[in-house]
Parts: structure tokens; C-alpha cells; sequence
């Protein structure tokens, strides 16, 4: 017995001296190089279509991106006169509704489906619904929109619709990162809450939304980029396409500015696109770079917080 | 095989003097994971002042018990307790349903496996107890942040560090640190949950210390993996089996005679 083990060990230890070690590192080292040429090819390829636009924009739109009166007059017929002033303080009001639903009724979601709702059958339905409710093509938004907050609350094509409606369109993403941040949480701190005595709230307030809010903010800020780009929901609720008019300042007359239509910067662009006048492609293009510069903020503004947040709570 | 009464020469439980008096009974208790029966009619006491452990192999239900002394399993569904842990001087049953679980975590802390500070400063982690308890005055935290250091003997390592972040520290003095939170608060009774599994020997000989050196103030349980950790800081010790609890007595009974056949083979290291 003791024997034909030695004599197995032997034979493996021909078998590996046969074994072409020479050959085989050669030939898989060779296949972990060509993807990593192949994954640097396409991490490049995405990169150029961002700075190809990006540039193309910039030089298209020079002119008008460099001209201040772009950014203090109202559209006109004349494209040299034409600014964008109307669409994008109209942007920043719609955002800030924007914001302000998707942060009011997302992240309490979130929290109360990860925190205090049961984890049966029928939570697992609706945290699939929830996540399939990003994929929702963002018209959709747009008709249901339309429906409810235009003609049953009567709303009208105000700043207050367009704002929940991109809200509602936040929240799915909101109401995710929220969870996921949440949930990212070790058990072992909660446990250490509860075990000094905290309740549900305490635990909650001090020290899991404070863990999280990193995350958070970088949902919300990914979804505020998203919505900020959006045209097919607000054409839906009757966005104006040519205002020359600002809606009353909030704090003169905040209702009045609720009330009052609007337009954004993408709708502006996909005005001045279809004119024929070659002097109005520049505006769209000039309005696209300022837009794209605006979004790209936004992702910093998420990134710096994800980074501040996790150097201050680190485990 | 090992010899028991070899663990009990590195003895440091100093032998504690005086009458000891009842602080908590364990009295018919039974615990369910929904339809699992977990914990089996388990009834023991617990000394005031003294040092108790729970030994046993893993999966033997000791972290379980434990965890039921402050309900930590009402924090996860499906947790069902029977029969009664009454907590003297007032008698009052910790897992009957009609016991308010945070008024238990009020009086009895808790310090886990795995040290598990907030990623917050040294100072408000210690405070923290305090703080929920509605103490705002700088003056008292202060002082209370300071003795509960000095208690886990902490403070002369870290007294000019009090706003760094806890997780600077290392994971001893991290675990010193949780004890020092826990003991902020002035529990009457303190549960450890193998406290030392995760440390290196000079840390767990320091926690060790410590252990003995709080007893002087607050009851205390521990469940530990190691039978020489418990023959070394314990005054009495349980041994539980597969949910059963086997044997309880005093540390050198069990160590050196004990009653049941089980409780020396797990002791002599036939099994576990």
C-alpha cells in the first residue's frame, strides 16, 4: 500500500516534469495581454466620443459661448441676438423642484423600505418594481405627467409640473442608492447602537443616514444629471419653446414662479436645431457645451462628496 | 489531551471574597428561530459581581444565550423566547414581551466579537451612551469619557487623541475602546461575546486584565471559545451542548471534577 503511493507521487512528479511550464505561461500570459489591449481600446473609444462632442460643441458654439449678451438675452428671430436667459434660469428652478421631490420622497422611501418595511414576499415585488421603474422610457413620465398634475390638479404647464415630473423620474434612482447605501452599512455598528440602548430613530439619525450620505448624494446627483438633459417629458406637459419672459423671482412671489411656464436649455436647443438658419445651429451648440459643462459640475460635485464622506467614515 | 488543572495555575481571577448574590436567574429558558428550537429549557444563575463564562463548541447556542440577555434577537425576525431571565434586585423578567427591550439595554451592555466602533472620534464614541441618555452637559461627559477610558484602561494611551477617529486605533484598543463605551454608561451587568477571537496574545492578555479588574464594579458574562480564557478570568463557568446546557458550576469544580462525563471530555479537549 505504502508503496504504490510512493509510486503514484513518483508518477505525478513525471508527469509535471513533462508538463510544459515554458509553453504554458508564454500562451496564457499572451491572452492576458490581448485583453488588456482590448479593454484599453475600448476605454479609450468611449473617452474620444466624450471629447470629440465636447469639442465639437465648443468650437461649433464659440462664437456665441463667448459673447455675454448669449447669457442675458431672450430668444429672438434674430439668431445673433437670440440668448438662452429664458431656458436657463428655467433649468435651474425645474432642477431645484427636481431635487427637492426626489430628495423629500425618495430617500424617506428608501430608508423605509430598508429600514422599517418587512422582508417578505411582497417587499422583494416591490423593490423589483421600484428598480424596473428606471427603465422606464422617460416620455411615459411625460403622459402620466400630463394626466395627473396638468389636468386633474390642474397645475397647469408650470415650473411646479415640470419639477415633479422629473422628481418622479429621480426617484427610482433615488430610492436605489438610498437602499444600497443603506444596506452597505455593517450590521455590527447597528448592533453596537442598540446594545447602548438607541432606538430604531437614534440609530437611524446618528449614525446609519450620516454613514450613508455619501452614497446618497451620488445617487441623487446621478439622477439630477439625467433629468437635467430631459426634453420628451416637459414637451409632453407643454414646455414653451420661445419665452421671453423669467418667471417672478421666489422669494418676491414664490407661488407666481410655481405657476409660471417655463422653458429648459435642452428644449431651447432642440428649437434653435430645427430652424433652417445655419446662425441658430451655433446657439444649440453653444447652449449643448454650457449644458454639458453643467452636468459634468454636477458629477464632481457627486464625486467630492463620495470622497470626503469616505475618508470621514471609513471602516 | 490537555490537563485542566495546568489552566487553572495561569489563574488571575483573584479569587473574589465575600458572599456572592443573585443577579440574574435563567429559569426554563427556551429560544426559538422560528421553527428551530435553539436554546432547550436552560436555567442557571449569575452572581453579582462575579465572572460567569459560557463554554462550549461552536454552534452550541453560548452567543445565543447570551444575545438574549439584552435581546438583541428582537432586532431580527422570527426570534422567539420562553420561559424567564429574571434580573435581581427588582425581579424583573428581561424576556418577558411586556419588557420594554431598550429599557434592558439600558441596564445591561454589550461588547462584541469583532471590535465594532463608530467611525466617529474617540471622544463621541465613549459619549455616545450618554448622549442618548439626554446628558448635555460638557462638563459631566467629560469626566464620564475620562473615567470610562481610565476603567478600559485606555486613557494614558490615548488621552491626547480624544478627536481622532476610533478606527486610527488598533483593533486592541479599538475593543478596549468599545468596553469603554460600554462602561460609560454604568451598566449593572456586561456581556462579552468572545471579545478576544479577533485580537492578537498581548491584546487579549490586556482585555483579560481588564475583565478582572471590572468585576469589582458590574456583572459579567462572557462567551468564550477558549477554556483556558475561561479558567483564567472566570468564577463560575456553563457548559453548553448542542442548546443544552450541561453542566454549571464554580470554574475549579468544573475544571478540575466535573459531574458529567461530557463536560470532562470537552474539557480535556476529546472533543470540540
Amino acid at each position: 500500500m505504502e508503496q504504490s503511493i510512493e509510486a503514484k507521487r513518483n508518477n505525478v512528479g513525471l508527469k509535471l516534469k513533462e508538463f510544459d511550464i515554458e509553453g504554458y505561461t508564454s500562451s496564457v500570459r499572451r491572452r492576458d495581454k490581448i485583453f488588456e489591449i482590448v479593454g484599453l481600446l475600448s476605454t479609450f473609444l468611449v473617452l474620444l466620443f466624450l471629447f470629440a462632442i465636447s469639442v465639437d460643441l465648443l468650437i461649433d458654439g464659440w462664437s456665441r459661448i463667448k459673447d455675454p449678451n448669449f447669457y442675458k438675452s431672450y430668444p429672438s428671430r434674430f439668431p445673433e441676438e437670440a440668448g438662452f436667459l429664458s431656458s436657463w434660469v428655467g433649468t435651474i428652478y425645474v432642477m431645484a423642484g427636481a431635487i427637492f421631490w426626489a430628495v423629500v420622497l425618495g430617500i424617506p422611501a428608501g430608508i423605509y423600505l430598508e429600514e422599517y418595511g418587512g422582508k417578505g414576499k411582497i417587499a422583494r415585488i416591490i423593490e423589483a418594481n421600484i428598480s424596473n421603474l428606471a427603465a422606464v422610457p422617460s416620455i411615459v413620465y411625460g403622459l402620466l405627467a400630463l394626466g395627473v398634475f396638468v389636468y386633474r390638479f390642474k397645475f397647469g404647464e408650470s415650473v411646479l409640473t415640470a419639477g415633479l415630473t422629473l422628481g418622479l423620474l429621480m426617484l427610482p434612482v433615488v430610492v436605489v442608492a438610498t437602499r444600497e447605501s443603506i444596506r452597505r452599512i455593517p450590521r455590527s455598528i447597528r448592533e453596537a447602537a442598540y446594545a447602548l440602548g438607541a432606538t430604531r430613530w437614534e440609530t437611524l439619525l446618528h449614525h446609519i443616514l450620516p454613514y450613508s450620505l455619501g452614497g446618497i448624494f451620488t445617487g441623487l446627483i446621478i439622477a439630477a444629471s439625467r433629468a437635467i438633459g430631459e426634453t420628451a417629458p416637459l414637451i409632453t406637459i407643454g414646455a414653451l419653446t420661445f419665452i421671453a419672459f423669467l418667471p417672478p423671482a421666489p422669494w418676491e412671489d414664490f407661488f407666481g414662479m410655481l405657476m409660471s411656464p417655463f422653458t429648459v436649455i435642452p428644449i431651447q436647443m432642440y428649437n434653435w436645431v430645427s430652424r433652417p438658419q445655419e446662425a441658430f445651429h451655433t446657439n444649440a451648440a453653444a447652449a449643448g457645451f454650457i449644458l454639458l459643462v453643467i452636468a459634468l459640475l454636477m458629477n464632481s460635485v457627486a464625486f467630492y462628496l463620495r470622497f470626503k464622506v469616505r475618508r470621514k467614515y471609513q471602516w | 489531551m490537555v490537563n485542566p488543572t495546568k489552566m487553572l495555575e495561569e489563574r488571575k481571577a483573584g479569587q473574589s471574597t465575600g458572599t456572592a448574590n443573585l443577579k440574574i436567574e435563567v429559569k426554563n429558558f427556551n429560544f426559538y428561530y422560528g421553527s428551530y428550537h435553539a436554546l432547550k429549557e436552560i436555567n442557571f444563575p449569575i452572581y453579582e459581581k462575579r465572572v460567569t463564562a459560557i463554554i462550549g463548541p461552536s454552534g452550541c447556542g453560548k452567543t445565543t444565550l447570551l444575545r438574549a440577555f439584552n435581546r438583541m434577537h428582537d432586532l431580527y425576525a422570527g426570534a422567539r423566547y420562553e420561559g424567564e431571565i429574571v434580573i435581581h434586585p427588582d425581579g424583573a423578567n428581561l424576556v418577558d414581551r411586556k419588557t420594554d427591550p431598550l429599557k434592558v439595554r439600558m441596564r445591561i451592555g454589550m461588547v462584541f466579537q469583532k471590535p465594532n466602533p463608530f467611525p466617529k472620534s474617540v471622544y463621541e464614541n465613549v459619549a455616545y451612551g450618554l448622549r442618548i441618555r439626554g446628558v448635555k452637559n460638557k462638563k459631566m461627559l467629560d469626566e464620564a469619557v475620562e473615567g470610562a477610558l481610565k476603567g478600559a484602561a485606555l486613557w494614558e494611551e490615548i488621552k491626547d487623541r480624544l478627536d481622532a477617529n476610533a478606527y486610527s486605533l488598533s483593533g486592541g484598543q479599538q475593543q478596549r475602546l468599545c468596553i469603554a463605551r460600554a462602561i460609560a454608561v454604568e451598566p449593572e451587568v456586561l456581556l462579552f461575546d468572545e471579545p478576544t477571537s479577533a485580537l492578537d496574545p498581548i491584546s487579549t492578555a490586556k482585555i483579560e486584565d481588564l475583565i478582572v479588574e471590572l468585576k469589582q464594579r458590574v456583572t459579567i458574562v462572557i462567551v468564550t471559545h477558549n477554556m483556558q480564557q475561561a479558567a483564567r478570568i472566570s468564577d463560575y463557568t456553563a457548559f453548553m451542548y448542542l442548546g443544552e446546557l450541561v453542566e454549571f458550576g464554580p470554574t475549579e469544580k468544573i475544571f478540575t471534577k466535573p459531574e458529567k462525563k461530557l463536560t470532562e471530555d470537552y474539557i480535556t479537549g476529546r472533543f470540540g
